[in-house]
C-alpha cells in the first residue's frame, strides 16, 4: 500500500497571532511552526501501517522552502520520502490542483490529510482532493483499518460513531481518534540520523487558479475586564448579572 | 504536580543562528522531557531515587554520547546539539541531566577519545543504547577541588593491576556497569582504568540523604585488592590533563544544561506572575515582580548567547579549558540566582513540590560544586589571565 500524507505547516498553538499588510496577511515573526495537529494523528496512523503492514509513507506539503523542517521532522518520524511542492499555498483549491497532480504521479492507494489545517481552518483541501482524485472520501475520520482493497473507517458524528466500508484509492480527513495524543511520536535520534539521508524531492506546481482571496483579517476582541466580588456579596454578583452582564 | 506547560523564552530569536537540524533535536529532547520527566520526576526527586526506566529514552533522543561517532554508536553530532540536548533535560531536572553528563562526556569521551580501539568496540555501542551505564571516579574523600593529590593507586602485577583506594560522590555509582577509575601508578602517575561491577573486591555504597540531585544517584567506589586486567587500561593519555580534558567535555555541558533549569524557573514564575491575584492586580504589574523577571530574561538571554558562542569554538575545536570554565561557572550562578529569585515569586506556593523551582534551585546546589567548584572555575580564570595561578 502507498499512502500519501499531506502535510501542513502551521504555526504552534501557543502563538501570538498578529496581522500584517493591511490585516491581510498572518506575521509569521518569532512564531514556531509545527506539523498540523490533525496532520500529525494521520501520519501517525500511517506509519503504523508502514510498520504493521509493510506499506510506504511519502509526506507532502505545498509550501516554500521554510516548510522543510516540518517535513524534516515527519521524515525522522519514519516517513521513507518526502515531496514539497514549491508554491505559496494560496488557497484550498490552488493546493488541492497540487495534491492531486502528485497523487496521480505517484499513484497512491491511500490519501491521508488532516480534517483541516489549525491556522486558517478551510477544511476543503481533503474533501476536493478526493474529487479531483476520483477516490473516496471520509472525513473526520478516527479509526481506520485496510485490509487488501478494503477500508474500513470509523466517522465521528453527532453524538455517535458510523463504521464504513469503502475501497481504496480512499481519501480521509484526520483528526484525533485516529490515533491519541500519547501515540504521537517523538523523533528519536536514529530517526533524525536517517532523516538526513532520505529524499526531499521539490516539485514546481502546477497551473490552477486560485478561488478565493483573503480580504481581511479580525482578532476577536480582547476580552473584557475581570470583576471580582467577594463570596460574601451574593447580591452585587446577581445585580452586575441582571443589569450589566444581562444574563439572568 | 502541576501539567508543564514550558515555553522557552528566546528574546533574541537566537533560534535563528541555529540549524535546522538542532531545532529538530531540540525539539525531540524538549517534547521528550515533557512527556517523559516532567510528569514523574517530582517524586522520584522526593523519594531519593533515580528513575531508571527512563534510561531507553534518554538512549533515544541521543542523551548518550550524541558527538560520538556513528560507527561506535553516537550520533555523530556538532556541540551545539549536545548542548542543546542538555539544556533540554535540565530543563526538567539537573540529576537526569547529570546522569547524561556522566555517560556521555566522563565515560564515552574518555574511551573514544583516549581509550584503545578494542575498548571503544566493547564499550561504546552499549553505552550509547544505555546497554552498559558508566561512572567517572575522580574526586576522593580528601582530596575533591585538588584531585592531583589523589590516593587511589595500582601496581603492575604482572598479568593485571592491582587498585586499591576509595573514591566519592560518584554519580551513578550505585547502578554503574563500568567506572572510568583514576588512579596512580608506582611513579605517581595519573592514568584511567575501566572497572567493571562483579571484579572482585570492588563495591559501590549509596551515599543517602543528599538535598540536591536527589533524583540521580550518587556512591562511593571502593576498591580493595581489585584485579583490574591490564587491558582495562586507557592507553591513549595519561596526567591530570586527561580526566580534565573529559571535565571540560562536561562543564560545556553543564554550561547550557544550567540554562534549562534558569529556563524553567523563569517560566513558572512569569506564568504565575500573570496569573496570580494580589491587592486585586496580578503581581505581574508591579514593579518589583516586572524587575525580577526582565533580570531573568536578561541574563538568561546572557548566557544562551555564551553557550552558543562556546558551542561554535567546540565545534572549530578552539574552546579553550578557561572559555570553558567562565561559562560553567556565569551559567550555573546565573541558573541559581534565577532560581532563587522565580522561587520568591510564587510565595509560599514556591516552597511545594507542586512546582519545579526549588527542586532547580536544589539541584543547582550540587552543579555549582561538582565539576569543579564556583570558587576554582573563578581562580581558573584569574590563573589564565593573569598567569598567576592562585590555588596554593
Ligand atoms: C551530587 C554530587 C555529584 C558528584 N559527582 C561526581 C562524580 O560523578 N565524579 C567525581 O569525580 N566527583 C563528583 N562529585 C564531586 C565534586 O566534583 C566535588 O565535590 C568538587 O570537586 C569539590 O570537592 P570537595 O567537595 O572535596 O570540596 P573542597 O575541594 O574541599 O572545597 C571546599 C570549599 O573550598 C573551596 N576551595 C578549595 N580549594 C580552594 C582554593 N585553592 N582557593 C579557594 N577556595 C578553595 C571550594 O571552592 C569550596 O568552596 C560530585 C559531587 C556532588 C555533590
Amino acid at each position: 500500500m502507498k499512502i500519501l500524507v499531506c502535510i501542513s505547516h502551521v504555526p504552534d498553538t501557543t502563538s501570538k497571532i498578529n496581522f500584517t499588510e493591511d490585516n491581510t496577511k498572518f506575521d509569521t515573526n518569532g512564531v514556531q511552526f509545527v506539523i498540523n495537529p490533525n496532520d500529525e494523528f494521520g501520519l501517525t496512523r500511517a506509519i503504523w501501517f508502514k510498520e504493521k503492514q509493510g506499506a510506504s509513507v511519502t509526506v507532502v506539503n505545498v509550501g516554500g522552502s521554510e516548510t522543510e523542517p516540518t517535513l524534516r521532522k515527519a521524515l525522522a518520524i519514519g516517513a521513507d520520502e518526502a515531496i514539497r511542492v514549491n508554491a505559496e499555498a494560496t488557497d484550498g483549491f490552488f493546493v488541492a490542483k497540487q495534491l492531486a497532480k502528485v497523487v496521480e504521479d505517484g499513484d497512491f492507494d491511500l490519501i491521508i490529510a488532516g480534517r483541516e489545517s489549525i491556522d486558517y481552518n478551510g477544511g476543503m483541501v481533503p474533501g476536493m482532493l478526493a474529487s479531483l482524485t476520483n477516490a473516496n472520501f471520509i472525513n473526520t475520520c478516527i479509526g481506520l483499518e485496510v485490509n487488501g482493497d478494503t477500508a474500513t473507517a470509523t466517522r465521528e458524528i453527532d453524538g455517535g460513531k458510523e463504521t464504513l466500508k469503502t475501497s481504496l484509492p480512499l481519501v480521509i480527513g484526520a483528526q484525533k481518534g485516529l490515533v491519541e495524543e500519547s501515540d504521537l511520536r517523538i523523533p528519536n535520534m536514529r530517526g533524525i540520523m536517517m532523516a538526513r539521508k532520505k529524499q526531499l524531492t521539490v516539485l514546481e506546481p502546477v497551473e490552477a487558479n486560485q478561488e478565493t482571496k483573503a480580504v481581511q483579517f479580525e482578532k476577536p476582541a480582547p476580552k473584557g475586564e475581570v470583576k471580582l466580588i467577594s463570596p460574601d456579596n451574593v447580591d452585587e454578583l446577581v445585580n452586575l448579572l441582571h443589569n450589566e452582564a444581562k444574563v439572568i | 504536580m502541576k501539567p508543564d506547560l514550558f515555553e522557552a523564552p528566546d528574546y533574541f530569536n537566537i533560534d535563528d543562528l541555529l540549524s535546522e537540524e538542532h531545532k529538530l533535536v531540540r525539539d525531540a529532547a524538549r517534547s521528550w522531557v515533557k512527556r517523559e520527566i516532567s510528569p514523574i520526576i517530582e517524586e522520584y526527586a522526593q523519594k531519593a531515587e533515580f528513575p531508571k526506566q527512563i534510561i531507553n529514552g534518554l538512549a533515544e533522543i541521543g542523551a548518550f554520547g550524541p558527538y560520538i561517532p556513528e560507527e561506535y554508536g553516537g550520533a555523530g553530532l556538532d556541540q551545539i546539539s549536545y548542548g542543546l540536548i542538555m539544556q533540554e533535560i535540565e530543563r526538567g531536572d539537573s540529576g537526569v541531566r547529570s546522569t547524561a553528563s556522566v555517560q556521555s562526556s566522563l565515560v564515552m569521551y574518555p574511551i573514544w577519545k583516549y581509550g584503545s580501539e578494542e575498548q571503544r568496540q566493547k564499550y561504546l555501542p552499549k553505552l550509547a543504547t544505555g546497554e552498559f551505564m558508566g561512572c567517572f571516579g575522580l574526586t576522593e574523600p580528601d582530596h575533591g577541588s585538588n584531585p592531583g593529590g589523589m590516593i587511589t593507586n595500582f601496581k603492575d602485577k604482572g598479568d593485571h593491576y592491582l587498585l586499591n583506594g576509595a573514591k566519592m560522590w560518584i554519580s551513578n555509582a550505585p547502578f554503574a556497569d563500568i567506572a572510568i577509575v583514576w588512579a596512580k601508578n608506582e611513579e605517581g602517575r595519573i592514568h584511567g582504568l575501566i572497572v567493571e561491577r562483579g571484579m572482585e573486591g570492588f563495591s559501590t555504597p549509596e551515599t543517602h540523604n543528599k538535598w540536591s540531585l536527589r533524583a540521580s544517584s550518587t556512591g562511593e567506589l571502593i576498591f580493595d585488592n581489585v584485579q583490574v586486567p591490564k587491558t582495562n587500561l586507557l592507553p591513549g593519555k595519561s596526567g591530570l590533563g586527561a580526566p580534565l580534558g573529559c571535565l571540560d567535555s562536561a562543564r560545556y555541558g553543564i554550561a547550557w544544561g544550567a540554562i534549562g533549569a534558569a529556563m524553567d524557573c523563569y517560566d513558572t514564575a512569569l506564568r504565575y506572575a500573570k496569573e496570580r491575584i494580589q491587592f486585586d492586580k496580578p503581581i505581574a504589574a508591579t514593579q518589583l515582580q516586572q524587575k525580577k523577571l526582565a533580570e531573568m530574561l536578561t541574563e538568561i538571554t546572557k548566557a544562551q548567547l555564551m553557550a552558543l558562542r562556546l558551542g561554535q569554538l567546540k565545534n572549530e575545536n578552539k574552546a579553550t579549558t578557561a572559555q570553558i570554565s567562565m561559562a560553567k561557572r556565569n551559567n550555573v550562578d546565573m541558573a541559581l540566582k534565577i532560581a532563587r529569585e522565580a522561587r520568591q515569586v510564587l510565595g509560599g506556593m514556591g516552597i511545594t513540590g507542586e512546582y519545579s523551582i526549588m527542586r532547580h534551585m536544589m539541584n543547582l546546589e550540587s552543579v555549582i560544586t561538582y565539576e569543579g567548584t564556583h570558587d576554582i572555575h573563578l581562580l581558573i580564570t584569574g590563573a589564565d589571565i593573569t598567569g598567576m595561578p592562585a590555588f596554593k
